[in-house]
């Protein structure tokens, strides 16, 4: 239950870091938060010969705001985001979520950057990003791109990132003023990985018809399941029981695939996607004006 | 190949050679001495080493040494200025019985003085949520969450 020897760099600059990535992307792993990696490490199931830490690059450690949008450097932990004034008043959904990770022991080191690139399924910043249309900055020595959180996630533990990018910044667009939010989960007790989640997204226009919508799953397949059909069965509707019920049945049925685990089968996690939809769908109606 | 580091352990300044692996829970007790600080799981999720880094609450087990070099920890040793003047936290466990084999009673006391900072007059139901991140096979919780109410008096 001790890590494997590795080498070790601590890069103060992120020019330091892209170029030390560039040199040994085969070889060398990011520390960020390390509350994901260090586990994995201690159970040496992750074995890298060579660590690159990120804690002293104080240039990727912001949350700033601009016209349009949040931005948010990869470093900047979630502690940080849970007392963030921005994040409160501009994606709620995100203020409301951020206590549902783990535990503040945990939230005092780990990163939204480093959950990202993790990709685990069970985690609740992947569901977060899809859920928000963000757009995440990822640069090497060669350059920067952005990639949309919709093509970011390529599966279990696995990214869009190439091995010598750096995830740096998350960009995410302000909530409009008649969107309205729900972050629900079920774990065994408040802190563990939750056995199904759901962030549900509604927006009305002046006469309570829904203008958009968005169900995006965790735990509910090999990524953050973003149940497309469901929410496009609400769109451009009053949004009344029955709606929100075909809503749930769609999304809890078709389009998430859960596995199961040690402690839940997937008609149990299929379940309570159904519940915590219908939960969320009414939570969220209501913070958006409506009459639920 | 060790590296140099130099961190700050209750108050007292410590220069060692470390090995990039050696995470910071087994240079507290094997380096330092302080046994205080308890190993249980070391995957993050009992809680057993949680200490004061930079004064927040953070597993010792998911960092390692050389991580904390320059910064500065807290360890249930810096809490009592000696054996007959405990911290009122620790008095009012001794006092409401708050614990019984003692295993996480210091990860326990290390989360609970930031969580008493921010919040000095919690209810059960936060008290029972600041708790969940350390587990306690032996008391069933109920005579931790008196302890913390006690402390949450004296402290006032």
């Amino acid at each position: 239950m001790k890590p494997a020897p590795f080498k070790y760099h601590a890069p103060h600059l992120l020019e330091e870091a892209l170029s030390l990535m560039n040199q040994h992307a085969d070889e060398a792993k990011l520390l960020a938060g390390g509350q994901s990696l260090v586990p994995a490490m201690n159970f040496r199931v992750v074995q890298p010969s060579l660590l690159i830490d990120l804690n002293h690059v104080q240039e990727m450690a912001y949350i700033s705001e601009d016209k349009n949008a949040l931005h948010i450097g990869a470093m900047a932990r979630e502690r940080q985001l849970e007392f963030n004034a921005s994040i409160e008043t501009r994606t709620p959904l995100l203020h409301e979520a951020v206590p549902f990770i783990a535990h503040p022991q945990i939230r005092n080191r780990g990163t939204i950057g480093g959950s990202i690139v993790n990709a685990d399924p069970a985690a609740e910043l992947p569901v977060l990003m899809l859920a928000l249309d963000a757009r995440l900055k990822a640069q090497s020595i060669s350059g920067e791109r952005w990639i949309n959180a919709k093509d970011f996630f390529a599966g279990m533990f696995t990214t869009a990132l190439e091995p010598n990018e750096i995830l740096v910044e998350i960009e995410l667009p302000f909530m409009s003023a008649h969107t309205g939010w729900s972050f629900m989960e079920v774990a065994p007790r408040a802190g563990d990985y939750a056995l199904m989640g759901v962030a549900a997204l509604v927006t009305l226009d002046e006469n309570g018809k829904c203008t958009h919508a968005k169900l995006v799953y965790l735990n509910a397949g090999d990524g953050p399941v973003d149940a497309k059909d469901a929410a496009k069965s609400l769109e451009g509707e009053t949004l009344s029981d029955a709606l929100m019920e075909s809503a749930a049945a769609m999304a809890s049925e078709k389009e998430i695939n859960p596995f199961g685990n040690v402690h839940t089968s997937p008609e149990f996690q299929r379940h309570l996607a159904k519940v915590l939809t219908k939960k969320a769908l009414k939570q969220a109606i209501q913070r958006a004006g409506g009459a639920q | 190949m060790t590296h140099s580091i130099t961190v700050t352990v209750n108050e007292k300044e410590y220069t060692r050679e470390v090995e990039p692996r050696l995470l910071l829970s087994d240079f507290l007790r094997h380096e330092l001495g302080l046994t205080g600080t308890h190993v249980g799981c070391e995957h993050g999720v009992c809680g057993a080493c949680t200490i004061l880094f930079d004064g927040e609450s953070i597993r010792s087990c998911l960092i390692f040494a050389i991580q904390a070099d320059g910064h500065n920890i807290t360890t249930v040793e810096g809490l009592a200025t000696d054996k007959d003047n405990l911290h009122p936290l620790q008095q009012s466990f001794w006092e409401a019985h708050g614990l019984q084999c003692g295993y996480c009673t210091p990860g326990v006391l290390m989360t609970l003085i930031p969580f008493l900072k921010q919040n000095p007059n919690p209810s059960e139901d936060e008290i029972r949520h600041a708790l969940s991140g350390n587990l306690c096979r032996c008391t069933g919780y109920q005579h931790i969450v008196d302890a913390v109410k006690l402390a949450a008096e004296k402290m006032k």
